[in-house]
């Protein structure tokens, strides 16, 4: 009988919790369907009279919804294949090369780790006007593509690969390069579907360093086209909040289709935080 | 996951291969390293060190610790450190008992745990910007939530936004608010990999759930523990998006209240253009992180499991 009630009681709790994550998202749904005057009425309205779907219609009148979609999935994927590329290759040489200065490149990919990336921003954003690369994609890809921790990690998944199979490719007259993409890949989907998971999702939230190098709505991902409908529109709540919902649908749906391997993804390499 | 030696590996391949073709596969990864994580790093130490820089000429004069000084006696800066501080000291373990409590929760259950999961992970991969808008809403001291559910209790209207004394509880709040979806993943990955049996010789003995969760959960979750504890604290010294999205970007609030360190940096190398005072800045913040880091290192050697 305790049991019960003590189970009940840490259900009810759950419960709570899951309404109190949930309130901001629902809220913002909601007020991004009523019309100016519900959404800013005291005591506050929870929910419209009558939805307002042109609210959705005005935010893309507004702002060019689309394009930041666009310009936000064009980023994060081509990072996150680039990433991916890059990673792969690195780690893979550490595990079946042996050459001079290993030891300390090795070294400088566990260092880097450690580096947050917010220290980077300064210098990284004078590089990129000297490059002439402010207010371009490749000024807010390339400098995020190389992190030490994926190629540590992606190394310790190759370690993991029994050296028979190497040889046994070499017998068969299997180059190094051809190994990699027929072997080691496959055999390492897992890993390289965690790391193209937290690199896709960390990517399409980033903000500080595209907020400084896009200049204009061509290059700007979400998060930073939204900020700019929000001076647009000012004080219009209703609006922003369609916005934002348009905002947060796309990697929302994301995360429910994937959500399993996600979840995953992220307890086990979500360390670097 | 046995091999942790960084010196130099065990080969897997048994035979060692010399070959300069390696270097080629590290090219593309080392050149993005070099220039742009490497090349700043140095770069920003100089500039740190710089009494006055202008970036554009790339022209620096004067060496000494003059940016440090001015950085560390600047009343934004301090107002900064110690917002930052608001956010690590209480925003964390706020957040880290919340987050233990409900992976404790969740993991207790014997059905919807997914359900829940899949819930209370949400705030991770939703973009902090836009939450921040609807925070900004549900805080304003006129029309917001917030205040309209305090009234219920007889607090009187707060101004969350512009009472330069409450903007950093607000953002503290929202740190909470955005930071327990990892925490909580975390933290059920630990609880899943206990050997159930403890528990079933547990039941079998009778023991009393407080002495469970302090004599079995604990110390076997004690690594996992020490990981999230270290990181949470490495991620609050990084706040800025909350700050960033709950403000209009040109100030962290009435009188720059709201400050964080890397809002700091970001302010005056962006907004000030006072390149060598945002360095130093960057070099103090990493600092602090190294330190943190040497800990993480620290803690993860003594409890041997890995997260």
């Amino acid at each position: 009988m305790q049991r019960r009630i003590g189970q009940s009681i840490k259900l009810i709790l759950l419960i709570l919790g899951a309404f109190l994550m949930m309130f901001p998202f629902i809220w913002m749904l909601a007020t991004s369907l009523k019309t100016l005057p519900e959404a800013t009425a005291i005591p506050p309205i929870m929910f419209p009279e009558t939805p307002q779907f042109g609210n959705y219609l005005e935010a893309l009148q507004v702002a060019p919804f689309g394009l930041y979609l666009r310009n936000s999935i064009l980023v994060a994927g081509i990072a996150t294949l680039l990433t991916l590329a890059l990673t792969v290759l690195a780690a893979y040489a550490f595990t079946i090369y042996e050459f001079r200065g290993k030891t300390v490149m090795f070294f400088l990919c566990l260092a880097t780790m450690m580096i947050p990336s917010e220290l980077l921003i300064i210098q990284n954003f004078i590089t990129i006007s000297k490059l002439h690369w402010v207010n371009t994609f490749q000024g807010i890809i390339i400098p995020t593509l190389a992190s030490g921790f994926y190629i540590y990690m992606m190394r310790e998944y190759f370690m993991q690969i029994p050296s028979v199979l190497y040889k046994a490719a070499k017998v068969d007259g299997c180059g190094d390069f051809r190994y990699l993409m027929r072997i080691m890949l496959p055999m390492n989907k897992n890993a390289i579907a965690t790391i193209g998971i937290l690199t896709f999702i960390s990517q399409w939230n980033s903000f500080i360093w595209p907020l400084m190098v896009a200049k204009d709505d061509s290059h700007r991902v979400m998060a930073i086209g939204l900020l700019h409908f929000r001076d647009a529109v000012s004080s219009q709540v209703n609006l922003q909040m369609a916005g934002a919902t348009i905002v947060i649908l796309p990697m929302l749906i994301f995360y429910l289709v994937f959500r399993k391997q996600i979840i995953e993804g992220v307890s086990r390499g979500g360390i670097k935080g | 996951m046995s091999r942790k030696k960084i010196g130099r590996p065990e080969n897997p391949l048994g035979n060692t291969r010399f070959s300069g073709r390696a270097y080629l596969y590290l090219l593309p990864a080392f050149l993005v390293l070099a220039v742009f994580v490497l090349y700043p790093i140095v770069m920003t130490l100089r500039m740190g060190f710089y009494e006055s820089y202008v970036y554009l000429t790339d022209v620096g004069s004067g060496f000494g610790l003059s940016s440090f000084r001015y950085v560390l006696r600047d009343p934004a800066f301090q107002l900064a450190i110690r917002n930052t501080l608001i956010i690590v000291l209480v925003g964390v373990p706020i957040t880290i008992a919340l987050a233990l409590g409900a992976a404790l929760f969740i993991n207790s259950l014997t059905r919807g745990r997914g359900v829940f999961q899949t819930i209370y992970f949400i705030p991770y991969v939703t973009s902090t910007i836009a939450i921040g808008l609807a925070f900004r809403w549900l805080f304003h001291s006129d029309y917001g939530y917030v205040n309209y559910v305090l009234s219920f209790f007889g607090v009187a209207p707060q101004k969350w936004l512009t009472d330069p004394n409450l903007t950093v509880v607000s953002v503290t709040i929202f740190t909470i608010w955005n930071g327990l979806a990892f925490k909580i993943v975390l933290f059920l990955a630990g609880l899943q990999k206990i050997d159930p049996q403890y528990y079933q010789a547990a039941r079998i003995d009778g023991t009393p759930p407080r002495r469970v969760f302090f004599r079995i959960t604990m110390p076997l979750l004690s690594s996992t523990f020490w990981m999230v504890v270290i990181v949470s604290v490495i991620h609050a010294f990084k706040t800025y998006n909350e700050v960033y999205s709950m403000y209009d970007g040109k100030s962290a609030g009435p009188g720059n209240s709201a400050i964080t360190i890397v809002y700091y940096i970001y302010d005056m190398f962006f907004n000030r253009s006072q390149v060598h005072y945002a360095s130093a800045a960057a070099i103090i913040f990493l600092l602090i992180v190294l330190a943190l880091t040497a800990l993480q290192k620290w803690i993860s050697k003594r409890f041997v499991h890995y997260v």
